[in-house]
C-alpha cells in the first residue's frame, strides 16, 4: 500500500485550544500515513514531544520541518547552519530571485516553496529548474490557496503553476505537493489533491508520486544522515569500539 | 452517452439541503471551468443524504477530471465551512451503491 506524507501541515506549535490535535486527527482519518509540521527554532522539547505524542496516538509519523524565510544570502547559510542538523525537512520560502538562486545551489535545501501568488515573485524558471536538479531540492506546492482564492487570482495561480510544473518536469525536478494549512476545512485526502493537480496538468501518477514517493525520499535521506552512526554517504559506523593498538 | 457516478463525503458542521450542495458544487465547476465546461460536465446531484452527509453526483465520462476538480475544491456550502472527500467513482449506480454501503452502513437509503 502506497504511503501517503503531507509535509506541510500547518498544525500550531502551541496546542492550547486543541486545534493541532484537530487537524493531526483529520490527517490520519484522511489517510495521511506522515505530517510535515513547522517547527520553529525556539521550540521548546516538551511542545515537540507533544505534537510527537499527538501523531503517534493517530498513527502518524511526525516529521520534523524547519520554516526558513531569509531575508538575504548570508541570513539564509546562517539560518541553514544552524537548523540542517535539528529538523528531518528543511523548506525555504523564496522571497527574491537572489535568495531563490542560491537555494536552488544548496544541498542542504530539500523544499523549495514561493509563497507569493504574484507570478512574478515566483522565480521558478529554467535557469532555478537546472541549479535545483544538481542538487537534491523539490518544488514544493502548497494546495491551499487553490482552495480559498477565487476569480482572476485562482486563474493566474493556476496558470503560473502549470508553468512550473513544466519546467519541473522538463528538467527533472521532483514536486511535491502539500497541504499548507492550519484549517482542517481545508484539509483533503491525497487522492483528492491529486485529481485537484488536475488543474495545473499535473498528470494523476506523478501527482500522487508527489504525495508519496518523493516526500518520502527526502525524509529518508535525511533521517538517514541524522542518524549518529552517519559519517558520509555510503559510509556508516558499524561498531564503536576501541583504538587499534597495533596499527 | 457514458456517465460516470461519484460518490462524496461531506463535511460541514450544520445539515445542509441537496439544493444548498448543488449550488456550492455548480458554483465551484463554473469559477474553474467556465461556462462551456460546465457544459460539458452534465453535473447532476443524483442522492443526497443530509444525516450521514453524503452524495451521489452525475457526470459525463469525458468530464470526470473536471467534475472531481470542481467537488475537491467546495470550501463553503451556504457561507458554512465545508470541505469535500471523494469516496468513490463507477460506471453504475447499482456498483457505486454496493462499494459505498459498507462505508455509510446504511442500506440504499441515499435520497435527494
Amino acid at each position: 500500500m502506497k504511503k501517503f506524507v503531507d509535509l506541510n501541515l500547518c498544525a500550531p506549535i502551541k496546542d492550547e485550544k486543541g486545534e493541532a490535535e484537530e487537524l493531526i486527527k483529520s490527517s490520519a482519518e484522511l489517510g495521511y500515513n506522515a505530517i510535515g509540521v513547522p517547527i520553529p527554532i525556539e521550540a521548546t522539547r516538551e511542545e515537540i514531544q507533544n505534537l510527537a505524542r499527538m501523531s503517534n496516538e493517530n498513527n502518524l509519523d511526525l516529521i520534523k520541518r524547519g520554516n526558513l524565510r531569509p531575508r538575504n544570502v548570508r541570513e539564509l547559510l546562517s539560518l541553514l547552519n544552524v537548523l540542517r542538523g535539528k529538523r528531518e525537512v528543511i523548506a525555504v520560502y523564496c522571497d527574491s530571485k537572489t535568495i531563490a538562486r542560491q537555494v536552488a545551489k544548496d544541498h542542504r535545501v530539500d523544499l523549495i516553496s514561493f509563497p507569493s501568488l504574484d507570478p512574478r515573485r515566483r522565480f521558478f524558471d529554467p535557469a532555478e529548474a537546472e541549479l535545483a536538479s544538481k542538487t537534491s531540492a523539490a518544488l514544493e506546492i502548497d494546495m491551499a490557496p487553490l482552495l480559498t482564492l477565487g476569480g482572476f487570482q485562482r486563474a493566474r495561480l493556476i496558470s503560473r503553476l502549470r508553468r512550473e510544473v513544466a519546467i519541473a518536469e522538463k528538467f527533472k525536478v521532483p514536486i511535491v505537493i502539500s497541504s499548507g494549512t492550519s484549517d482542517k476545512y481545508l484539509l483533503r485526502k491525497p487522492q483528492d489533491y491529486a485529481s485537484l493537480a488536475y488543474l495545473f496538468d499535473l498528470s494523476h501518477q506523478t501527482a500522487r508520486k508527489a504525495l508519496s514517493e518523493f516526500p518520502l525520499r527526502i525524509v529518508e535521506r535525511n533521517r538517514e544522515k541524522l542518524d549518529s552512526g552517519y559519517v558520509a554517504p555510503g559510509v556508516y559506523i558499524v561498531r564503536r569500539g576501541e583504538d587499534c593498538h597495533d596499527v | 452517452m457514458r456517465r460516470r457516478y461519484i460518490a462524496v463525503k461531506i463535511d460541514v458542521k450544520q445539515n445542509i439541503e441537496g439544493k444548498e450542495l448543488i449550488n456550492a458544487v455548480s458554483n465551484s465547476l463554473l469559477s474553474l471551468f467556465g461556462e462551456y465546461g460546465a457544459s460539458l460536465a452534465e453535473l447532476t446531484l443524483i442522492e443526497h443524504d443530509p444525516d450521514a452527509n453524503y452524495a451521489i453526483f452525475r457526470c459525463n465520462h469525458k468530464a470526470l477530471e473536471m467534475a472531481k476538480a470542481s467537488i475537491i475544491a467546495v470550501r463553503e456550502i451556504n457561507r458554512k465551512k465545508a470541505a469535500t472527500q471523494i469516496i468513490y467513482v463507477s460506471g453504475t449506480i447499482k456498483a457505486l451503491k454496493k462499494k459505498v454501503q459498507p462505508i455509510t452502513g446504511q442500506q440504499a437509503s441515499l435520497r435527494l
